[in-house]
């Protein structure tokens, strides 16, 4: 018993000293859940290609990401966050006031969302405001905004088939259903400003982007494959996810067009297809000379190897930047061009 | 005086008897029929899993393959076989530089895409690999072996490298932790509220607040332990130590009311007996009291170890559910778990991912398995009826 006790007390200190002398020598990456797999992915061919740790990639979402890169500049911060959304001046604001000054901002490529549904139904085709109506909360009516009343898409536009709608669709603590919202919803609020003004927060139409809960749109939680899953047993619904499931899922869902354009690749990219969102990773510059492999790990990461137009991403779903865009990120990236505040305001 | 009992009475009374009965079978049945549909669709979607698609192919290790690997192989091959292979070439020819204008025949890693085609699952094979793969397969060139890189490799993004071992590993440092902290503070609390504490408002307070504990959702154990273990203490993020204290409190609880329902199951007259021969309380507790209820007390740990090692809700708030393809060595070192890396899995938009999934799960389900039939075992061997 006493030996046992003795052994207790060891390991206790033991394992709290180890935590006291904690030195770095692992890139520590957290951030969006869409950035993940590309992010993990150039990690793993870091680690096992260089002799550098594999760097851990953590999986927060972009707004958790966002708040433990800017908690300060200390070693027990993250090096890196990825981001399917640019930083807000907030957080930039938070970053400034904890030390964070110097910010390196990388635009990695595009994710397009898709609305998908069973494969086996006709083709579909509807414009972006159509799609607009049949998800957000409040439409316009005969001039008065009134609770979204239509069950069928018939009803939003004669021309389209009389077909129950019902979307299956990421929860609210999703960033994909935010740029949903804000893509699809907030445009055509912004089209319709003087209506919905009043409801909206700041009183800008724009920033309207409530999605409906009546039923029509059910929240399907965080796992997209689960969403697949569901459109292969619903024929009426459509799903909300990004692209790359799309692309691994071909033999039983397809892709609706919106506003005559199919979700591919090149229609990403070009933004002629009009869902679609930026990704991005921040880096802390403060960290560059302090943990080792950092500055070879962004190397990998803009290679052409990785996020050019056959890189190795673009096989698990990355949509590449043009090829201009892309040398021009590049450049900057590897000169660690400081990201400002004009920047972000942009 | 005669009693009569109305036959219609009988009859209903009876009849009810039957329904009850019917109605409880059912029940089992419901429970049987739910696991048995669980277990096939897991075990058969896992199956494949265990197979891993190969490829011979002849590795020429050349000039050009000392900067890009894909050039060791044929033209057409390169994008058959694994990037985990090919990846590694370069660094090979680095090390062992007479491998240099030799070639070599061997059995390589495949593709997932492949593996996925050979098992007869959806692809993105074209049109021209496919025929490919099937010339491959009529010369005996590709084949399906048992999968052991799924027990020996860590967390991959190419699904065909993705293994169980690193998570497995952080599970066991994870549960190693937990049991280390909530083992010696939960019986010494039960044994000072068992044997020692007055009843006073005080102690019902606090035996109420265990009690409560035990039944708070997991992931408030998450936050608590993000807030005093990673943010106060300064405990590395995702490092096995912050997984394990987290899951200590959430198993506390269970331990201590499993080990104050043995202690109190040992008849008082064996404690009225040490005390009759002149032991101390103390020496009453650690004599007798204590080697009795141990059966029931280790019972009751191993079943609340068993909950913590398929607990991911509390993790993911400490930073468990990320990246990490390494097997940690250390304590402070960021591990995964195994809950966390099948979530991950089962979130990958990659098909050949849905196997590895499953596999991950009948992994970890036999574990559990396992460490409740130990529990079993030890409850059965040393059981004392009184």
């Amino acid at each position: 018993m006493r030996k046992f006790v003795k052994l207790l007390v060891a390991v206790a200190i033991l394992t709290f000293g180890a935590s006291m002398a904690h030195a770095r020598d692992q890139i520590k990456i957290v951030g969006s859940s869409t950035v993940f797999p590309f992010s993990s992915y150039v990690a793993e061919e870091f680690g096992a290609t260089t002799q550098f740790k594999s760097p851990v990639v953590e999986s927060v979402g972009s707004g958790g990401g966002f708040k433990l890169f800017v908690q300060g500049a200390g070693m027990d911060t993250p090096d890196i966050t990825n981001a399917s959304r640019r930083m807000k001046t907030s957080e930039w604001d938070a970053a400034q006031a904890a030390g964070v000054t110097e910010i390196t901002e990388v635009l990695i490529g595009y994710d397009g969302i898709a609305v998908a549904q069973n494969v086996a139904n006709p083709d579909f085709s509807i414009s972006l405001a159509e799609l607009a109506l049949a998800t957000m909360e409040m439409v316009p009516v005969d001039g008065k905004l009134v609770k979204n009343p239509y069950t069928t898409w018939d009803q939003i536009n004669p021309a389209l088939p009389k077909r129950k709608i019902v979307f299956y669709g990421p929860p609210t603590s999703s960033g994909t259903r935010d740029a949903f919202a804000e893509m699809v919803i907030g445009h055509y609020a912004k089209a319709n400003g003087a209506l919905y003004d009043a409801i909206s927060p700041k009183g800008k139409g724009e920033n309207y982007s409530a999605v409906r809960q009546d039923g029509a749109y059910v929240p399907a939680g965080e796992n997209d494959n689960l969403i697949v899953q569901r459109l292969t047993k619903d024929m009426d619904a459509f799903g909300i996810f990004g692209y790359s499931f799309l692309g691994e899922n071909t033999d039983r869902i397809k892709g609706a067009k919106i506003n005559g354009v199919d979700p591919e690749p090149k229609a990403i990219a070009d933004g002629s297809y009009p869902i679609s969102r930026s990704l991005f990773f921040y880096i802390k510059k403060a960290h560059l000379d302090k943990v080792p492999g950092m500055k070879e790990y962004v190397e990998l990461f803009m290679s052409e190897k990785m996020i050019g137009t056959n890189g190795l991403l673009k096989r698990i779903g990355l949509v590449p930047l043009a090829d201009d865009l892309r040398a021009k990120v590049q450049k900057d990236v590897l000169s660690y061009k400081n990201l400002t505040l004009e920047d972000l305001k942009k | 005086m005669q009693y009569s009992i109305d036959p219609k009475i009988l009859k209903r009374r009876a009849g009810r008897d039957k329904r009850f009965r019917v109605y409880a079978y059912g029940a089992i049945g419901m429970a049987a029929a739910f696991l048995v549909f669980f277990f096939t669709d897991i075990v058969s979607t896992a199956l494949s899993a265990f197979k891993q698609g190969e490829l011979l192919v002849e590795v020429h290790y050349k000039e050009e393959a000392r900067k890009v690997g894909d050039y060791a192989l044929e033209d057409d091959l390169s994008y058959l076989v694994s990037r985990g292979f090919t990846r590694l070439i370069p660094a090979q020819m680095r090390e062992d530089r007479s491998l240099l204008g030799t070639t070599e025949e061997k059995w390589v890693l495949a593709d997932a895409e492949v593996d996925q085609y050979l098992k007869g699952k959806p692809n993105r094979l074209k049109k021209d690999e496919r025929r490919l793969v099937d010339t491959l397969r009529a010369e005996g060139r590709a084949r399906l072996a048992f999968n052991v890189g799924f027990f020996l490799n860590g967390d991959s993004k190419l699904p065909e490298m993705a293994g169980i071992w690193a998570a497995a590993v952080g599970s066991m440092y994870v549960l190693g932790i937990t049991f280390i902290f909530s083992f010696p503070i939960g019986v010494m609390t039960a044994i000072y509220l068992e044997e020692f504490a007055p009843n006073n408002r005080i102690m019902q307070l606090i035996e109420i607040n265990i009690n409560n504990l035990a039944a708070i959702p997991s992931i408030l154990f998450g936050l608590l332990g993000l807030s005093i273990f990673i943010n106060f203490f300064g405990v590395p993020r995702s490092s096995a130590l912050a997984g394990g204290l987290t899951l200590s409190l959430m198993t506390l609880p269970v331990i201590i009311i499993s080990t104050r329902a043995a202690m109190r199951a040992v008849p008082s007259s064996v404690r009225e007996g040490a005390l009759a021969l002149g032991a101390t309380r103390w020496q009453m507790v650690l004599t007798t009291i204590l080697p009795l209820s141990l059966p029931g007390i280790l019972t009751g740990t191993i079943i609340g170890l068993a909950q913590a090692i398929g607990e991911t809700a509390p993790l993911l708030i400490v930073g468990m559910m990320a990246y990490i393809p390494d097997a940690t060595t250390s304590v402070t070192s960021a591990t995964t778990v195994m809950p966390a890396q099948i979530y991950t899995w089962s979130s990958d938009s990659l098909r050949a991912f849905t196997e590895r999934t499953s596999a991950g799960i009948i992994v970890l389900l036999a574990v559990m398995l396992s460490m409740n039939a130990a529990a079993i075992y030890l409850r059965n061997k040393y059981e004392i009826k009184w």
